[in-house]
């Protein structure tokens, strides 16, 4: 428990030590406000279903950028042979770093409550405040996916370039399978299975308010399976 | 403290390390030389547990390193021939990390810091970004990080590379200082350096081992030869006398402007420098230069790694630089 903090603490810092962390916080920012108020006068209506909608797509440009290091500099650099020839086990390095992104995950979405305010501000009836809570933990349980994915990307390519856009692929075909465009050409039983495979599928579960355990099911699943994979290609090298 | 039984170790199809033994014990230095790419760096990958063996056992501290890897790596402080930091890090923040990591007691961090920022001579660079230190500072962060938590056993990869002079003194005082109280293992392929720092000496050559001993024991295994350089002027059949005298194996000799230049090789442990200067006297000849050298520790890393061309010629003029 203390050798993850440990590497947590070192990663999170490390996310702020470099112009990483607030490119990305800028650049989502200005991209989700930008996305929503554009509509938010024509609709004429404080609703923030827009929002939240638009963040599957926001996140699958964004997140992939905070994860595409995380492995592949390491390994660029050398410095994975410091680090994991100390003792500490793979799980404990993978854990720690993946939490570290998370935690600037959830710095981000800590950073958008000044327009889901602005926005329960000017609503005549106010906002549901259940269900923006239920939202922000579907958004959180999404990203957190769309990193655990991340990580597994980095820690077998050798170029940032490529782990992003290995990433961002990846990430693209799990939210894409669960789209009725995609669903609708497959027959009966399989296009419930795509349907819910698919991550929108389940965030938008999430997003109507209902705690769902299927949903925090799967999204514990695609986590614990991503990093697991990750833990398994860092141990790889030693047989390489 | 390091017991290795039969270590192997294969990439893909290639044998890097071929079924390698040998141990080292507390207060030893034992020098790990080799020509580059001779399994010297994957050996130590696989003690440290950044490589996972193909055949054989390796135990650090009575830990077997596939068995209790934690354990085996908690007894070793490391340095990497890559002596690759967190370049964004400033330098007591990384030693602090690496002593978390090391599991060194909160308690004491403070302290092993400020102790291995004395021994390493970091003083003045403690407050800068590791990203803003030369190559030989960057070293010195690298050793200060292996020492932190006071392991009984280190592995040092190459520990001088990239330092000034001075600073290889230095590093190799620090070295043989602590000792005492250690098991080290170090690679280098500066001949002197091995000689200077260890008190044993391990040759590797395309992954065997293929010597073992002190400087001396292994000046010892190679049937060297003793070498004469000598210049003369005048003197009638000088070469021929030369052949003659007792142990000469054989003389090769060249004229230059009215100078004659031989090379005079004769049996390990006969000393002819007395009779060449007496024949030459007896034939009439001037003496103008008698060099003498025997085997070196070159001659016999030579010998034993089989390396020839290119690689000869840069070991014997790396040997060349280090006689002056």
């Amino acid at each position: 428990m203390n050798r993850i903090s440990t590497v947590w603490d070192r990663e999170f810092r490390a996310f702020w030590l470099s112009p990483i962390a607030y490119i990305i916080i800028i650049a989502f920012l200005a991209l989700t406000n930008f996305l929503y108020f554009r509509t938010f006068f024509l609709e004429g209506q404080a609703s923030l279903r827009v929002f939240f909608d638009f963040l599957p797509w926001t996140f699958m440009l964004i997140l992939p950028a905070l994860t595409m290091g995380q492995w592949a500099e390491e390994r660029k650099t050398g410095t994975i042979e410091p680090l994991l020839t100390l003792p500490v086990t793979e799980w404990q390095v993978v854990l720690g770093k993946y939490l570290a992104s998370v935690s600037l995950l959830a710095c981000i979405l800590l950073l958008t409550t000044p327009l889901v305010l602005t926005v329960s501000k000017l609503s005549t009836n106010g906002i549901d405040g259940g269900q923006t809570m239920m939202s922000y933990f579907g958004a959180l349980l999404l990203g957190a996916s769309y990193l655990a994915i991340g990580s597994w990307v980095s820690s077998f390519s050798d170029n940032q370039i490529v782990a992003f856009i290995l990433s961002l692929a990846a990430i693209a075909v799990l939210l894409f399978v669960g789209l009725p465009f995609v669903t609708y050409f497959v027959e009966g039983g399989f296009s419930v299975f795509l349907r819910n495979l698919g991550l929108t599928t389940h965030y938008s579960s999430l997003g109507r308010g209902v705690l769902d355990m299927r949903d925090l099911l799967y999204f514990g699943s695609v986590i614990y399976l991503f990093t697991f994979l990750t833990t398994r290609m860092v141990e790889s090298r030693k047989w390489s | 403290m390091i017991e290795v039984q039969g270590l192997s170790k294969k990439y893909g199809d290639v044998l890097a390390v071929d079924d390698v033994s040998f141990s080292v014990s507390k207060g030893e230095i034992v020098g790990f030389l080799g020509p580059n790419g001779a399994g010297k760096s994957t050996t130590m990958k696989v003690l440290t547990g950044y490589l996972a063996p193909t055949e054989g056992t390796a135990s650090i501290n009575g830990h077997d390193i596939s068995g209790q890897p934690l354990l085996a790596r908690t007894a070793v402080g490391y340095l990497p021939e890559s002596t690759a930091l967190y370049e964004e890090m400033g330098v007591v923040d990384y030693l602090r990390y690496m002593g978390r990591m090391q599991g060194v007691p909160s308690g004491q961090i403070q302290g092993r810091i400020d102790e291995v920022i004395a021994t390493c001579g970091l003083g003045t660079m403690a407050h800068k970004d590791i990203g803003q230190l030369s190559k030989g500072y960057h070293q010195r962060v690298g050793l200060a990080q292996a020492l932190l938590s006071d392991p009984p056993v280190l592995i040092l990869d190459e520990p001088t590379s990239g330092l000034d002079p001075a600073q290889i003194v230095e590093i190799r005082a620090l070295i043989k200082r602590i000792a005492t109280e250690k098991a080290i293992l170090l690679s280098t392929h500066i001949l002197p350096e091995a000689q200077n720092v260890c008190s044993r000496i391990l040759i590797i050559s395309n992954g065997k081992l293929v010597g073992e001993g002190t400087s001396g024991e292994l000046l010892d295994m190679v049937s060297g030869n003793e070498e004469y350089r000598i210049r003369l002027r005048g003197g009638d059949g000088i070469v021929a006398k030369l052949e003659q005298l007792k142990g000469v194996s054989s003389v090769t000799s060249n004229n230059e402007n009215g100078e004659l230049a031989c090379t005079m090789i004769a049996e390990n442990g006969v000393d002819l420098r007395e009779q060449i200067f007496d024949t030459a006297v007896a034939a009439g000849s001037k003496l103008l230069e008698l060099t003498h050298s025997s085997t070196s520790l070159e001659d016999v890393f030579l010998q034993l790694t089989g390396t020839t061309g290119l690689h000869a010629e840069a070991a014997s003029s790396a040997g060349g630089d280090t006689d002056e």
